[in-house]
């Protein structure tokens, strides 16, 4: 949690998003956008809207192209190795995972807590361990990411993101391409995280996800955003989002109901 | 971090120029050639000294994970090539040094043969045929590699984990490649000139091993030692900068790679002949 509950965990004033891939092209907006430690946000928006942009740039990976985005009160164009500790109390979940694929699922793992902590392989496995049990990713430890399935390829990229202990965790589309069962797990794991995970032994996490189907997120407890036309609109929480008369948040959620006929 | 490579590649960004339509003039071709070039300089001189600080800046940090990354990279640039280098170091010594051995000692001009040998094997052949070996071996490796690490995402990956990708992807490179190239010029040069005496012996030349190896060794002086060391780490060390360069420039597609790969290959043959002119001059100011 963060040490001044007063001070948002991530805002965005008068932001300008620009994609990752070309800066001179602008897909978000004048986004203006608190999230207050402990709040679970779910980022709708079609392909292409800009979402995986909109959370790079939250995460502090790409200056804004207009406007001020802060982390815990910092202002992420500042940012530099002296500011490393506040990035590092965000979490990033790629979609797919990104996971190197010359290391085995346990390197890949404990690749961040030895590079930042500088700790040998060893010594880091304790706690990698543990991790992938919570995870239940024991079984493939010693597997690289290239002969495991898409679904246990990206809850390594969580277990990944989680070995740094982060207050704030940013997750691109995690359910997207998976399993039934598999999306079960994330929505129950996800949910334990934002209340505070008790093996974890952490507070609530401060959490943003992004979706292009947004009926696995019915929650009363989560706040949710749509991207659409370059605009960022807040839609409320779950009860505003049903009556939205948003086109896009209707299609949204129709494609919960068309796989579902 | 992310900021380091936006310098070496989005404000050098050559594929405009690569991408252009076909030039009216052969004067058009030829300033557009011209500012490709100049643009490639000014992006391998920004990567390489980005590097550069790196290496020395970041020397000590998270060793734990660098080091064992260095030593990966000597054993693949340099201990991994060494049966190829025998190979080529035998084949150097019965071709040249041989026949060189057996046509001075045919006129009697053995006075010459130590002189002769340093400035063939030791200073010229021995470091540019061992950086043009790592770089066909090892060099267009790190293109691919790092190419396809840019299209899987592992760089933004590195960065959303705190890990700087140049500290991490580009540093154990050229390490590696430049202490590699080095050992790999002196294993060459000793077992070439070594080989080539096996030769001339065999050919029956009036030259005893003692005369043979003391004339090299009178030959040679510390600045030869000195000079050689600081010629191979160069080549290594730009050798890698190209390749890490042109693999990291972009995400690569499958039908790019052969072209990167060539390109990357080319320009390092360039930077090598260019650092080579170099110390000629060098040598012939001192």
């Amino acid at each position: 949690m963060s040490e001044d509950q007063n001070i948002p965990a991530i805002e965005m004033r008068g932001v300008n998003v620009a994609a990752m891939r070309d800066a001179s092209f602008t897909v978000v907006e004048d986004v203006n956008w608190p999230v207050a430690a402990g709040e679970f946000w779910v980022i709708a928006g079609q392909e292409h809207s800009g979402k995986s942009d909109l959370l790079m740039l939250a995460a502090g990976l790409m200056p804004p192209a207009a406007g001020c985005c802060k982390l815990f009160g910092n202002d992420t164009r500042t940012f530099g190795e002296a500011e490393l500790a506040e990035r590092l109390r965000v979490g990033f979940v790629f979609q797919g995972g990104q996971l190197f694929n010359q290391l085995t699922i346990a390197e890949n793992v404990a690749l961040p807590l030895c590079y930042q902590k500088n700790l040998t392989p060893g010594a880091a496995m304790p706690g990698v361990n543990g991790l992938l049990e919570l995870m239940e990713l024991s079984p493939l430890a010693d597997v690289t990411p290239a002969d495991v399935a898409a679904n246990w390829r990206q809850r390594a990229a969580l277990a990944r993101a989680l070995i740094l202990r982060p207050e704030v965790l940013l997750l691109d589309n995690p359910l997207a391409g998976l399993g039934a069962r598999h999306r079960q797990w994330w929505l129950h794991f996800l949910d334990q995280l934002s209340r505070g995970h008790r093996q974890l032994e952490g507070g609530p996490m401060t959490m943003v996800v992004t979706a292009d189907d947004l009926h696995p997120w019915r929650n009363a407890r989560r706040k949710f955003a749509l991207l659409r036309d370059k605009q960022f609109i807040p839609l409320g929480a779950w009860n505003q989002v049903e009556t939205a008369s948003d086109p896009i948040v209707k299609e949204l959620l129709a494609v919960q109901l068309e796989t579902t006929i | 971090m992310r900021g380091n490579l936006a310098k070496a590649f989005e404000l050098t960004n050559t594929q405009v120029f690569r991408r252009a339509a076909l030039p009216k003039s052969y004067t058009d071709l030829l300033g557009r050639k011209l500012f490709l070039f100049l643009l490639t300089v000014q992006g391998l001189g920004a990567f390489a000294l980005i590097t550069l600080g790196v290496i020395l800046r970041k020397y000590g940090v998270a060793k734990n994970v660098i080091h064992p990354r260095i030593r990966q990279e000597i054993a693949r640039a340099g201990v991994a090539l060494m049966p190829m280098f025998l190979f080529v170091a035998l084949a150097l010594g019965f071709l040249v040094v041989g026949q060189t051995v057996s046509a001075l000692a045919k006129v009697g001009a053995t006075n010459y043969l130590g002189s002769t040998m340093v400035i063939v094997i030791v200073r010229e052949l021995g470091p540019l045929l061992a950086a043009m070996l790592v770089l066909a071996r090892v060099g267009t490796a790190h293109v691919i590699e790092l190419g396809t690490a840019r299209a899987t995402g592992e760089v933004e990956a590195l960065e959303a984990l705190g890990i700087d990708p140049v500290h991490y992807l580009i540093v154990p490179r050229v390490i590696g490649m430049a202490l590699g190239v080095f050992s790999l010029t002196v294993y060459l040069i000793i077992v070439a000139l070594g080989s080539g005496y096996l030769f001339a012996f065999l050919q029956d030349v009036p030259l005893t091993p003692g005369d043979y190896f003391k004339q090299i060794t009178e030959a040679l002086n510390w600045l030869d030692f000195a000079l050689l060391a600081l010629k191979t780490i160069a080549f290594g060390f730009f050798i890698a900068i190209v390749t890490c360069y042109h693999g990291l420039a972009q995400p690569l597609r499958l039908e790019e790679v052969s072209r990167v790969a060539v390109r990357a290959v080319t320009q390092g043959v360039i930077v090598c002949v260019l650092i080579d002119a170099l110390f000629i001059v060098l040598y012939l100011l001192t």
